[in-house]
């Protein structure tokens, strides 16, 4: 059974106009209809462009936002339902990485007040010093020195800080980590140290993610499997292995073949999918297809009067879903070159 | 200290030198600042003269000795002298000792009035920023509730509002104190709300959501910490308004029951009657209020730098 059930879920922003009375005028559709499941243990990568909901879609996970209809639920508990004390305490289990090391760190704390934070909020540890206990365990755990505990977060290094973010959330022993572009924030170099140190955290904490990102090669790092979003929804979804060799949505195919390929012949010769125009509006999404403004294979029936549902596409591999009328058709036209 | 050969050794001691707490580093950073010392010393010297003073004076303030050699109609007035350091005021009494002496009232109105000031412009503002930073939808209608108060409190002018207590509380130090006091409640409570909203808009307040921390405990320990430096330098500049406005209710017979008690404002009012004949009077009051106004406020704002670990280097 899966740990993590996200079912049909949106998540609307409205847009009220007028000083005193707040007329809503519309909707923003940041989330619209995302449905997917994360088995124990497993690691889900989301990716898609700016603005595309995948941050949306993470903080209504971790209910920082108020879903506007679907459910979430976690280990058989619904946790758009919950509210109040009864939330707070589920927190414990599902934890957040955040992007930005430097602001998601209260300035004004050291390390070990950070840290301890968790700890007395959920009441874990009895006295002073089995959590003092528990404080080192996590610093040896996300590879931090112990004499890091009186210092504060602009003291460290930008991969340092996200340690201390990581060890922040692993404290509380959740079991779900959800990472919003845990990486993005650090130089290149830095990157890899903190996505091996999340790779070996799961392994041996037994963690299951949820991890958002729009470098297509972190998630394929980290991930078991990848979902591809696209204005509010996700268009694509398969073993990260399989959406890399053979992306069926235009979409991912367009993603994949913007990734550069390490070889100056191939990356001169291979043909690149060059899409046009900007993301539409979440405001105003275009009717049936979100995607055919921009899609090279967009045909004149369907795609622009009605919305293609995920559908399981049988390639070979077992877990390939698309949102795409015509998916077997691009199935049989040559993948682009792969990563 | 044994000597350290292991190069992780000598790296470790170094690391665990940073090892201070924010109020030690924040005091290690004031001793090595010249404004927060010059600061410190003039506050310093303030206290010290308004706690001895009495003690100290050459002669009696309420004494008027040299009533016999004054004479309004000629303007004629004892100017600085062996006997009397700075002259004879208007009523025949010893300017330098007034002056010392006064010190006293002007510190305790000044300090007391906007203690008070501060206390129910925290509560209040603190209320408001937390309640609209965290706490929804209602959150949001308790802060507007709140605001609008303050808000038509910000509206009455300064002024007419003390003079308004004042008149309702009847004519004591205590009335100047609560009325000035209450002047600057407004002021406090707008700018820890406005700082308190930006912190709320924060990642870190987030993370401590995601983490389940409790709303009350957010607003205490995140909120709080992250926006009261811009309310303790205004503390200090307030201050110096405090005493300006104590001299203005005491000019308009608001102040002090006993008059006779020298304070630097009721100095500056009873000055401006003579401001052609004797324009010094009105200066030395004027240069004391100035001087303890720029020691608070130097100090204040060396604080709220040491304060801030973003700046520590």
């Amino acid at each position: 059974m899966s740990l993590l059930q996200v079912e049909d879920l949106s998540v609307h922003f409205p847009i009220t106009r007028g000083a005193l009375l707040n007329r809503t005028v519309g909707h923003v559709r940041a989330v619209d209809g995302v449905s997917f499941s994360i088995p124990r243990h497993g690691a889900y990568g989301l990716v898609g462009e700016s603005g595309c909901g995948k941050s949306t879609l993470g903080r209504a996970i971790m209910r920082l936002n108020t879903p506007t209809s679907g459910t979430v639920t976690y280990d058989g508990t619904d946790l758009t339902a919950l509210h109040g004390r009864r939330l707070r305490g589920m927190r414990r289990h599902v934890q957040m990485v955040f992007q930005d090391p430097m602001s998601s760190l209260d300035p004004r704390q050291n390390v070990e007040t950070i840290l301890l934070e968790g700890l007395h909020t959920h009441n874990i540890g009895s006295g002073t010093a089995a959590r003092r206990a528990l404080v080192a365990d996590v610093l040896d755990a996300v590879g931090l020195p112990r004499n890091s505990l009186s210092r504060y977060p602009h003291e460290f290094s930008g991969g340092q800080r996200q340690r201390i973010g990581i060890a922040r959330a692993l404290i509380v022993e959740p079991d779900l980590i959800v990472a919003d572009e845990p990486v993005s924030a650090l130089d290149v170099s830095i990157q890899a140290q903190i996505l091996n140190l999340l790779a070996d955290l799961q392994a041996s904490r037994g963690l299951t993610y949820l991890i958002i990102a729009h470098d297509l090669a972190v998630v394929r790092h980290v991930s078991r499997t990848v979902g591809v979003m696209y204005l509010g929804s996700l268009v694509e979804e398969a073993d990260s292995d399989d959406l890399y060799a053979t992306p069926l949505h235009p979409y991912t195919r367009a993603l994949v073949s913007a990734v550069p390929v390490p070889d100056p012949d191939v990356e001169d010769r291979r043909e690149r999918i060059i899409l046009r125009g900007d993301l539409p509006s979440a405001a105003a999404p275009p009717s049936g297809c979100r995607f055919h403004t921009r899609c090279p294979w967009v045909r004149d029936t369907r795609c622009k009067d009605e919305r293609p549902l995920l559908r399981t596409i049988s390639t070979g591999a077992t877990n390939h879903r698309v949102a795409c009328h015509w998916a077997e058709e691009i199935a049989a036209a040559p993948a682009p070159a792969s990563v | 200290m044994s000597v350290l050969t292991r190069k992780a050794d000598r790296i470790d001691r170094l690391a665990d030198q940073h090892g201070l707490s924010l109020w030690q580093e924040a005091l290690r950073r004031l001793r090595r600042s010249p404004p927060a010392i010059i600061g410190a010393v003039i506050v310093v010297l303030f206290v010290v003269i308004a706690l001895v003073g009495p003690l100290l004076v050459p002669h009696d303030p309420l004494s008027q000795a040299w009533r016999g050699e004054i004479s309004e109609a000629r303007g004629a007035f004892p100017g600085p002298r062996a006997e009397n350091w700075l002259g004879v005021d208007h009523l025949g009494r010893d300017e330098f000792s007034r002056l010392i002496v006064g010190a006293r009232q002007t510190l305790i109105v000044g300090v007391v009035s906007t203690l008070l000031g501060l206390a129910v412009g925290v509560l209040i503002g603190g209320i408001a920023g937390a309640a609209a930073g965290l706490g929804g939808r209602a959150g949001r209608f308790l802060d507007s509730f709140i605001m609008r108060i303050i808000d038509m409190l910000l509206a009455v002018p300064s002024l007419l509002l003390a003079v308004s207590v004042a008149a309702v509380l009847g004519q004591s130090l205590a009335t100047v104190m609560i009325a000035i006091g209450l002047v600057s409640v407004p002021i406090f409570a707008r700018l820890l709300r406005g700082a308190m909203l930006a912190q709320a808009e924060s990642e870190y307040v987030t993370a401590a959501v995601a983490l389940g921390v409790p709303q009350w405990k957010i607003a205490w320990s995140h909120l709080l910490p992250n926006s009261v430096g811009p309310v303790i330098v205004q503390a200090t500049l307030t201050l110096a308004t405090a005493i300006i406005e104590a001299a203005a209710l005491s000019f308009l017979g608001l102040g002090n029951a006993d008059a006779a008690i020298p304070e630097w404002g009721v100095m500056l009012a009873d000055a401006q009657r003579y401001l052609s004949v004797r324009p010094e009077w009105a200066i030395y009051p004027s240069v004391g209020i100035i001087v303890i106004a720029l020691g608070f406020t130097l100090l204040g704002e060396s604080m709220r730098e040491a304060l801030d670990p973003k700046l520590r280097r």
